[in-house]
Order: C-alpha cells, then structure tokens, then sequence
C-alpha cells in the first residue's frame, strides 16, 4: 500500500516539496531505499542489520574503485595528458600568433606608403595646425598648442589616466597604518626590508645626488615652463622632474624626503592641479561651445607669458606627471613614503 | 545654442571633479557623492532626452573654441541619451546596494578610493557613449580598463589580485588591437573624427580600395573589444573576476563596463566605419559564429558551475553571445535587437549581483546551491528580486528578456537562410539552457531549508533593499515599456548614422 502510494507523482512532488529527496541538490544524497524495505517485510532486526552491512561493504568498495580511478585519471593527466596538451597548446598558440603576424604585417604592407606627399593624412586638419596654429594658439610649440588647446579634452583625459594609475597603485601597495601615528606590522616590516635592501649612506651616490638633483629639477621646471616656446612640456619635463625626486629618495632615503615630501603632500599636489586643469578647460569649453566672447590674451608668441592657458595647463601636467612617477617609485620600493 | 545640449560636458566634467575631489574626501562622504552623481546624471540626461525627443534631431557640441575636425567634439542623439540614462542608474542602485558590502569587504583607509572608482567609470560611460572621437573614445577606454581594474582588485584576497592580473593582461591586449585600429584608421582616412572617417570610408569602399586593411581594422576593433567586453572565446578573465569581487563591483562591470564597450564597437561599426561597408565585408560573420558559440557555451558552463555568483557570471557570456550574434547579422533590426537587448540585460544583471549577495549573507554567507535552499523565504526582498529578473533574463513574457528574445528571431527571420536556422537554433537551444539554470536557481531558493541560519551579526541592510526595489522596478518596466523603449532604439538609431 506505502509502495504504491510512494510511486504517484503527487506523493513524489509533495515529499520533493517538504525537502526529504530532491534531483536538483548538487551533491548526491545517500538514501539506500528498495533493500531496506524487503527487511521490514520480514520484520527481522537481524536480517536489516545483515542487509546494511552488506550495502556498507559494497560502497566501500564502490568507493575504493572511485579513488583508484580517479588516482589513476589524475596520474595521467599530470604525466600524459599534461605533455599532450603543452604540445598542443604550444602548437596552436604559435600557429596563432604567427597568422596574427602575417596578417598584421601584409596590412602594413597595403597601408599608403609612409611619409609620401599624397597621404591621405596630410589633409585639412593638420594644414590648419601648421598654418593657424601660433596665430590661433599663440604657442610656437605645434604640439603644445595642438594638445593643450586645440585637443584639450584628450589631454584632460590623459592626465586623469595618470590620476588613476597613480590610486590605483596607492590601493593596491599603500600600507595602512589603522591607528594614526603608530606603525601597523606590515609597515614595520616594509621598513626593514628598505633599510636591507637599499643603498644607505653611500658617499659615492649622496656626493653625485647633491650635485645632480638641483640640475635635473631645475632643467625639469625649464621644459615644463617653455613648453609653448620650444620642445617639451608637461609630460617630457614632469617625468624629468620625477627621475630628480627619484634619485634624491634613491641617495638619501624615505626620512631626508620627507621632510619636505610627504604623502598626503603629493596627494595635494595632484590633485590640485588637476582641478585647475578641470576649471581653467572648463571655462574655455563651455564658452567656446557657446559662442560666448571670453578669450583669453594670447600674448605675442615667442614670449614666456604668452599662448593663453597653454602654460599653466603645462605647469599643471607637469606637477601631475611628477607626483605620479614619485608614487610609482615610492609604494613600489616601501608601500608608503 | 539652447542651454540643455551642454548636458554632456555637464555630466563628463562633473563626474572627473568629482572622482578627484572624492579621492581627497572620507569615506562616506565620497561614497554619497557617487549616490547623487549618478543621480544626477540620470535626471540631467533625462532632461536632454525630453528635449531630443520635441527637437528630433542629433546635434554636436564643440569642446573649446575650435569646430570639429580641429577640435574636440561630443554628439548626442537620442539613443546616447537613453543609454546614459539607463547605465546612470544602473550605477546608481548598484553603489546604493553594495554600500554596507564595501563597509566590510574593503580595507577602511581605501574606501574613498573605491568610490572614486565608481566615479570614474560614470565619466567614462559618459564620454564614450557621447564622444564624436575616435580617439577621445580610446582615451577613456583606458580609463575605464584601469578603473575597472581596481574595481576587481578592491576586496584584497588571492582570487581578486589573480583575477585582476589576468582582466589587465587580456584588457591591454584588447586596448593593443584597438589602437592599432585606430592607428590603420587614421593611416587610411587621415581623420580621427566620426563622421569624416565614415566619408573616406565610403569613398575608399566604392573605388574598392584598400579593400584588405579595411578588413583588418574591422577584426581588429571587433576582438579588441570582444576581448573586453567577454565574448566567448576571450572570457576566461570573466568567472573570477566577477565572482570574488565585491558586489557593485561585479553588477556595475557586467552591466555597464561591458556594454559601454559593446556600444562603442556599435559606434565604430555602424557610424564611423559604415554600415554599407560591413555589411559587404563578410568579416563579421565571425562576430556570429563567437557569438552563437557563447549562446551554448555560456549557458553550458553556467550550468555546471555550483556557486550562484558564478553561474550569474557566466549567463552573462551568454547573453553578451546574443548581443554579439545579433550584431554580426549586419542587419539594421540586428541592431535595434542588439541594443535593446543590452539595456534589458544591464538592468537585470545589475539587480541579480546585489540580489545573489544578499541571499548569501542570509545563508551563512556561502554562495552555494546547497546552502541557499530557503534563502528567498529568509530575505524576501532579495528573492523577489533576483526571481523577476531571472524571468527577465530566461524571457518569460511580461519581461524584457521576452521582447528582446522576439527581437532576436525577428532579426533573423530578416536575413533568412542558413543563418535564419543556426540563429533560432541556437536562441531556442540557450533559452533552453537559461531556463534550467534560472529556474533550478529560483526553486532552490523557495525550497525549505535544511538548518537554519542564525547569524547574530546579521542586520537587514536598508540601502540594499531600497537598491533592489528599485531595480526590479526598473526591470518590470523595461517589460511593460517594452514599445515604447523599442521606438527609441529605432529611432535613435535613424538618427544615429
């Protein structure tokens, strides 16, 4: 009477529903049904308990075989198999990259032929930055007046690339202290280790650093400040600026550095300046879009101060840039500075 | 120039001073302001929509004082509107309903970081869905690659820092192809600017020049972006990366990093390249084999996984596989059914992220089968929904999934033939698939449990529940509007070339 009623869908979905037996659980459920019941027909303690342990012994030794089986799939796949599918791996991944290649180079092969008058490059678009460029930007640097003034946005985009290079480094190395002032382990730690491996107090390198510094700084500062007027500019003179910092650290250590550098510092200082940069191409955009008059005196071209806001967005690129490199450096080398 | 069409440069600018003030701010502080600007965002886009839709034409606004192919350019037209309306909000619910998470899962002094983060990829959503520039576009393409790096990255434990080694590794890869695209492009038309390129383009397709390269640039955006955005055989960065991270992290890369990719290569594709040339260019009937390909095996891996982030995860493979096949139809109701399609599925992926985190910490935070049996009954707002917008993902009527699914047979009863089968084929097979996944998922959720889960720590989190009602709000919209929505897509679509 149980047997039958158990077999109707109705009594099978309701005991799926109370939870008891599912086909949808991932793992395997262990109830042995069928056998158990011929052992309460004959209502014989003896008997089920002869069953059971029969039923015990058998999945030991279902599970035996398992375990040898897989033993053996795992032996193979770590010595066979491995070998089969490096070699095959192997073999597809160059059959790739060579295709790649081929197709990549006869591409370049079909491209307009560099550098040839009739390109389809020298058009309208880079005649007017040759031609307008230092009556309309007031920069004789082309590539100044083109970055900063005629594509400001992709500049603007470029530096906040560097923003978030630089935070994302800081997430990813910054060591934190959780209580302020006092040093977490991972700090302590960090701290020894620069002390290990870095040069301390070598007179040959502070000797160099002394001298070098001032004139890796100052040659920085002059291409960041005449980057309207001659090569260079903001990203060339801040990463000048930056390898100066650098080998100051590099010579003197994270404590002479401090002093005047510290981390929430360099926060500020790219920060900061890009909030100008935002500001200042803010303003240039949205009266340009709008066709307000709100021009900024370009100056005679060839002076210092001159070409609008060419020479503080370079003032400010160059800061952004510096403090990026100084960053890198620093979280690499310690996790904080 | 009426005042509403600077709503762009708005939206762009305000979401980098913030992400820059943020990065200087406590925690909860730059996390509310990534609450309000994605807020606004939305409402500021919504405004300019309501414009779009009276003026019923697109227009370009100048960035700085010189016109376009010397400047920078933005253009908005209706469809950019919209899908920075949905993506706004998608962000939106996803930062409101991951807030207690990051509380725990992220180290304290790193928060503001977190949100800055979130800002950034707001910004570069904005600007590539609205950018008129190739090159503007590759920009924040960077950006948004490193953003959602720290994003995979944020909860620091060994599966997030291998994930996210391996989405950078594959990511730059993706940005390589791209900029050697873009670079091909450039060599060949001598522009950088949309609509001057798609001219060149069209003249070089017509005197059948140049007929080589032109295929090369057309693969080359398609893998680099396929690789980024998951498609098929480029998705092994994908399962981890979205199922160790926190849970606004996942919802917000599978639903708004992913598809501002795919809409991008949409742009390149069907506006700057032409229409007219891909659709004689047979290339792109890779982009449908990868993407029937995902249609099967997304679905096939989503079903032997047994961890309920993952297999969200890899039903999202599946369902970029539908976006990507309906694409390389090159048929203009491909499109429609591609776009409408990402909407649909941003929303509702979005919702089963923060839902399934929910549902786990109410199972002893353990995210398998076994353990969430019950979980529906113990955080019902999480398992309502999570259970709408699974419907809407495996298409069970009244819901998005269901019209975009019947977009998708359109589509393909448009091109007819062999592809016509292969299509509906392959949509009858996956959908087949979805359905066991989901519904396996959604029953274990309503099944009593086996023990109970007394977690005295456990409190119910408000701005998560607020994050869930409102996106299943959203996703039973997405259905009921089902008509209207798709009137926008063709629209904005008309006024997209």
């Amino acid at each position: 009477m149980t047997k039958k009623n158990d077999s109707t869908f109705k009594s099978r979905f309701m005991s799926w529903l109370s939870g008891e037996n599912s086909p949808l659980d991932d793992e395997l459920e262990s109830i042995v049904s069928g056998e158990e019941e011929a052992g309460l027909d004959m209502l014989s303690f003896e008997r089920a308990e002869l069953e059971e342990e029969k039923l015990e012994l058998r999945r030991d030794k279902l599970l035996l075989d398992e375990v040898a089986e897989s033993r053996r799939m795992h032996l193979w796949a770590k010595t066979k198999g491995a070998k089969w599918l490096n070699v095959f791996y192997r073999t597809t991944a160059f059959i790739l990259c060579a295709a790649i290649i081929f197709f990549l180079l006869s591409t370049v092969v079909a491209l307009p032929p560099f550098g040839a008058e009739d390109n389809p490059y020298n058009n309208e678009v880079s005649q007017r930055y040759i031609e307008q460029g230092i009556p309309e930007t007031g920069a004789v640097n082309f590539v100044a007046g083109m970055i900063l003034d005629y594509r400001a946005f992709d500049t603007f985009g470029e530096s906040t690339v560097l923003f978030v290079a630089s935070c994302g480094v800081i997430f990813l190395l910054k060591l934190g202290d959780h209580a302020p002032g006092k040093p977490s382990k991972a700090m302590l730690e960090a701290e020894y280790d620069d002390r290990h491996h870095e040069p301390k107090n070598d007179g040959i390198l502070q000797f160099a650093a002394k001298f070098l510094t001032p004139v890796i700084l100052l040659f920085g500062i002059y291409i960041v400040l005449n980057g309207h007027i001659s090569p260079g500019g903001g990203f060339s003179g801040g990463a000048v600026m930056g390898a100066g910092l650098i080998l100051y650290l590099t010579a003197f250590g994270f404590e002479k550095t401090r002093r005047f550098f510290t981390y929430k510092m360099t926060r500020w200082i790219s920060v900061l300046p890009l909030l100008c940069y935002a500001g200042m191409k803010s303003y240039s955009f949205f009266t340009g879009a709008n066709h307000i008059p709100g021009g900024v005196p370009l100056g005679t071209p060839g002076a210092i101060l001159s070409s609008g806001f060419i020479l503080p967005l370079n003032i400010c690129v160059g800061l952004i840039v510096m403090c990026t490199m100084y960053t890198f450096y620093a979280l690499f080398r310690k996790g904080g500075m | 120039m009426e005042f509403v069409k600077n709503v762009p440069f708005f939206c762009i600018m305000l979401c980098m001073v913030s992400a820059v003030i943020s990065s200087m701010l406590p925690r909860k502080a730059a996390r509310w302001i990534t609450v309000f600007l994605s807020m606004a965002v939305a409402v500021m886009n919504l405004w300019l929509l309501c414009f779009l839709l009276r003026s019923n034409e697109s227009f370009t606004y100048m960035m700085g004082h010189f016109p376009a192919p010397w400047g920078n350019e933005l253009r908005g037209g209706l469809l950019e509107a919209l899908m920075t309306i949905v993506f706004s909000l998608v962000i939106l619910s996803s930062a409101l309903g991951g807030m207690d998470k990051q509380e725990v899962q992220i180290d304290e002094a790193k928060q503001n970081l977190f949100s800055v983060m979130l800002d950034l990829v707001l910004a570069g959503m904005v600007s590539m869905v609205y950018t008129n520039d190739l090159f503007t576009g590759y920009v924040f393409i960077e950006i948004l690659t490193l953003a959602s790096c720290v994003l995979i990255m944020a909860r620091q434990n060994g599966r997030t820092m291998v994930s996210a080694t391996r989405y950078m590794i594959m990511s730059l890869l993706g940005s390589g192809l791209i900029t050697i695209g873009i670079t091909i492009t450039y060599s060949l038309t001598g522009h950088l600017l949309m609509e001057n390129i798609h001219e060149s383009m069209v003249a070089l397709h017509q005197s059948g020049s140049y007929e080589g390269p032109i295929t090369v640039v057309i693969g080359l955006f398609f893998v680099g972006v396929g690789i980024k955005s998951a498609l098929f055989p480029f998705h092994t960065w994908l399962a981890d990366a979205y199922s160790y991270s926190t849970p606004a992290a996942s919802s917000i890369l599978s639903s708004v990093v992913s598809k501002t990719y795919i809409f991008f290569l949409i742009k390149i594709l069907y506006r700057t390249i032409g229409f007219e040339v891909i659709r004689d260019n047979r290339v792109l009937e890779l982009m449908f084999l990868f993407g029937i390909a995902a249609m099967i095996f997304g679905s096939l891996s989503a079903i032997s996984s047994h961890d309920l982030r993952r297999m969200c995860a890899f039903s999202s493979v599946a369902q970029i596989g539908y976006i990507y096949a309906a694409m390389g139809l090159t048929l203009e109701a491909g499109f429609v059914a591609a776009l409408y399609h990402m909407l649909v599925h941003s929303l509702a992926k979005s919702s089963m992220f923060i839902a399934a985190s929910s549902l786990s910490d109410v199972s002893g935070n353990s995210k398998r089968f076994s353990d969430l049996r019950g979980a529906g009954f113990r955080h019902r707002t999480a398992g309502v929904c999570f259970t709408v917008s699974a419907m809407s993902i495996v298409g069970i009527p009244p819901l998005g999934g269901f019209i975009s699914k019947l977009y998708f047979g359109k589509a393909a009863f448009a091109y007819g033939g062999a592809h016509m089968w292969v299509m509906l084929l392959a949509l009858a097979l996956s959908t087949l698939l979805n359905v066991l996944y989901f519904m396996k998922t959604v029953i274990t959720l309503y099944r009593p449990a086996r023990h109970d889960f007394e977690n005295p720590d456990y409190r119910p989190d408000r701005r998560a529940n607020a994050a869930m009602w409102l996106m299943t709000a959203a996703n039973l919209l997405a259905g009921f509007l089902a008509q209207p929505i798709a009137d926008l897509v063709h629209r904005g679509l008309a006024m997209f070339v």
